[in-house]
């Protein structure tokens, strides 16, 4: 009997951790939809900040996040697809394999101010890009190349070994291999979890700080070597650096509504994609 | 098209690909050597870059934060507990503080979510029907993809006037708030990883304990969870890691005060808000500009050795299970 209070006792203290999980993300989630949801429209959207951004809009942070996050993806893509493919299709057990993929492991651990600090030294003044959309982007891209390299190695993993004995069995070489059998089924994986990635990275703050985000920049940038605006930064400028917060508080909770959305919304687009992908294959 | 090759269980194995390899070899060039150790080589050298990022960072990092020590001692900026860079009399460059706020603020998110995340891990591995698997993997995929500046921003606008009212303070932005954000964002690590190691030890060991008469309850927590503890340990630490390094919801949620701290509710500045704080206004390349460097190697080194740790936990794990 005593045994059967104290499981009941334990399961519950599990229920109970679980229900603190989901009440978290409940009370976030419907904290910033409601407060949020008042301030934006159409005009927030599409709007220059204006009257020292206590009116108008966040097209300019919305268009800032989009450029650098193109940029982040040129270069963390295909670099993280190209490493996984040599960790999972030419790789051999050896001293350096492991090197590499302790490398990536704790490349993944690095605080995100460390990889800001780095860009600022390289990409701002060594090779004078200057604060801009480009040494942002390139910072970011960094900081993503461990998750994409993480992500594509997990969906070529997938390819059954016999795609590749097949083709090679046929007389292809090893590229051709990977080429015709190994890649057009790991690709659709392989964008799913760079997108995830890419995802985490537009909502990225503390590498942006000091690589080319802007306070408050009138107009539109006009070239990658521009300053621009982000929207994971312009919240945290309403939230903490605005002189008038309390004024601008529906504003911030709009921004962090629209961020919330797009990241998540890629997140979405993504688990949508390989749920889709999975049943595929178990069918 | 890629969909018609998928074998099935209704096609057999893939017809077409054969067909699609031997027009390949037809259309293609003799197969060169030089050509398919040129594609080797490139790749090698995409696996390679990884290595060269790491060592980079901790290179540019060094070779950036030596010439702070030209003019600091060492000792004085790992020991003093006084930073005040900016002081007319002599400048102070002692980051103790910092560093005691960083642990005093990652030991409290560490309180709560170790209990906690492996508690769902347990959960999630043991007792949860496979539907409500199903919802609350999701919740900790969408929890664990929020930005940190929200986190932040939440801390801010929810918690800070909770904890402000709580304990009687003029705002709630100190310690406390930051431990609980952090332990938000270490939270999907901690449960995602923690299961894994609960599913990985072997049925037979419960299966035998419940046959000596345990409960489900003394199976996970004498048998199952001793057994998962290498890689419970390694998720901890991973954690920690991510709430060592974490920037924008500390710098955001814990008030900044540049003082010791004196408590779990005393605003509190760790490394990184420091670093965010200070690197965008400081002129470049003075003794100011390098120590935050030197902060920035500090954290390097803290955050690497926490992964490496919980890194060789894992490796040593995996190769006992094989």
């Amino acid at each position: 009997m005593k045994k059967k209070i104290i499981q009941f006792m334990g399961f519950l203290f599990l229920r109970v951790c679980v229900g603190i999980v989901l009440a978290i993300l409940l009370v976030f989630l419907y904290d910033i939809g409601r407060k949020g949801g008042g301030s934006v429209n159409w005009e927030f959207l599409t709007q220059a900040p204006r009257k020292g951004m206590t009116a108008g809009g966040i097209f300019p942070a919305i268009m800032g996040t989009f450029l650098v996050t193109v940029v982040t993806a040129i270069l963390a893509v295909p670099l993280g697809m190209c490493a996984a493919i040599y960790l999972n299709e030419y790789a051999r057990q050896s001293r350096l394999t492991r090197i590499i993929r302790l490398s990536i492991r704790n490349l993944s651990g690095v605080p995100s101010i460390v990889y800001g600090l780095f860009g600022v030294i390289l990409f701002v003044n060594i090779l004078h890009f200057g604060t801009s959309i480009l040494s942002a982007g390139l910072t970011l891209g960094l900081l993503t190349l461990p998750w994409t390299i993480t992500a594509s190695e997990e969906a070529l993993k997938t390819v059954p070994n016999s795609f590749r004995e097949g083709a090679l069995a046929l007389g292809a070489t090893k590229w051709q291999a990977i080429r015709t059998n190994v890649l057009p089924y790991a690709l659709p994986g392989m964008l799913t979890g760079t997108v995830l990635g890419l995802a985490r990275a537009a909502g990225e703050t503390a590498p942006i700080l000091f690589t080319g985000a802007a306070f408050y920049l009138p107009y539109l940038p006009k070239s990658l070597g521009d300053q621009f605006m982000a929207l994971p930064y312009h919240l945290y400028i309403m939230s903490t650096q605005h002189h008038a917060i309390e004024t601008v508080r529906p504003l911030a909770y709009g921004t962090a509504l629209v961020l919330i959305v797009l990241v998540l919304g890629m997140n979405m687009t993504a688990l949508v994609v390989r749920y889709r992908l999975r049943n595929k294959r178990r069918r | 098209m890629a969909e018609e090759i998928l074998p099935t269980r209704e096609t057999g194995p893939p017809i077409a690909v054969p067909g699609q390899v031997r027009e390949l070899l037809r259309k293609a060039k003799p197969p060169s050597r030089i050509r398919e150790k040129a594609i080797e080589a490139f790749f090698f050298a995409c696996g390679v870059l990884a290595i060269l990022v790491l060592l980079g960072i901790f290179f540019i990092l060094l070779t950036t934060a030596v010439p702070a020590f030209r003019e600091i001692s060492v000792k004085e900026f790992l020991t003093s507990p006084q930073w005040d860079p900016t002081s007319p009399e002599k400048a102070r460059y002692g980051i103790l503080s910092m560093i005691v706020s960083t642990l005093l603020v990652t030991t409290g998110s560490l309180l709560i979510a170790v209990p906690v995340g492996v508690g769902v891990a347990a959960y999630l591995s043991d007792v949860a029907h496979w539907r409500v698997r199903e919802i609350v993997k999701p919740v900790v995929e969408v929890l664990a993809a929020i930005p940190s500046v929200v986190v932040g921003f939440l801390g801010i606008v929810l918690f800070g006037p909770a904890l402000a009212k709580l304990f009687g303070q003029s705002n709630g932005l100190n310690a406390v708030n930051g431990s609980v954000l952090l332990a938000i964002m270490a939270l999907p690590t901690i449960i995602s990883l923690s299961e894994d190691s609960l599913n990985a030890v072997p049925a037979a060991f419960a299966e035998g304990s419940l046959a000596l008469g345990a409960s489900r309850w003394q199976t996970l927590v004498r048998v199952r969870i001793p057994a998962a503890l290498s890689g419970i340990i390694a998720a901890i630490m991973l954690g920690m890691g991510r709430a060592i390094g974490e920037t924008m919801t500390v710098l955001m949620a814990t008030g900044n005060a540049r003082a010791f701290p004196h408590g779990l509710l005393s605003s509190v500045r760790t490394m990184t808000a420091n670093v965010a704080i200070e690197l965008g206004e400081v002129p470049y390349y003075t003794t100011h500009y390098y120590a935050l460097f030197g902060i920035g190697l500090v954290l390097f080194i803290m955050t690497f050795a926490v992964n490496l740790v919980a890194d060789l936990i894992l490796t040593k794990y995996q190769q006992r299970e094989r």
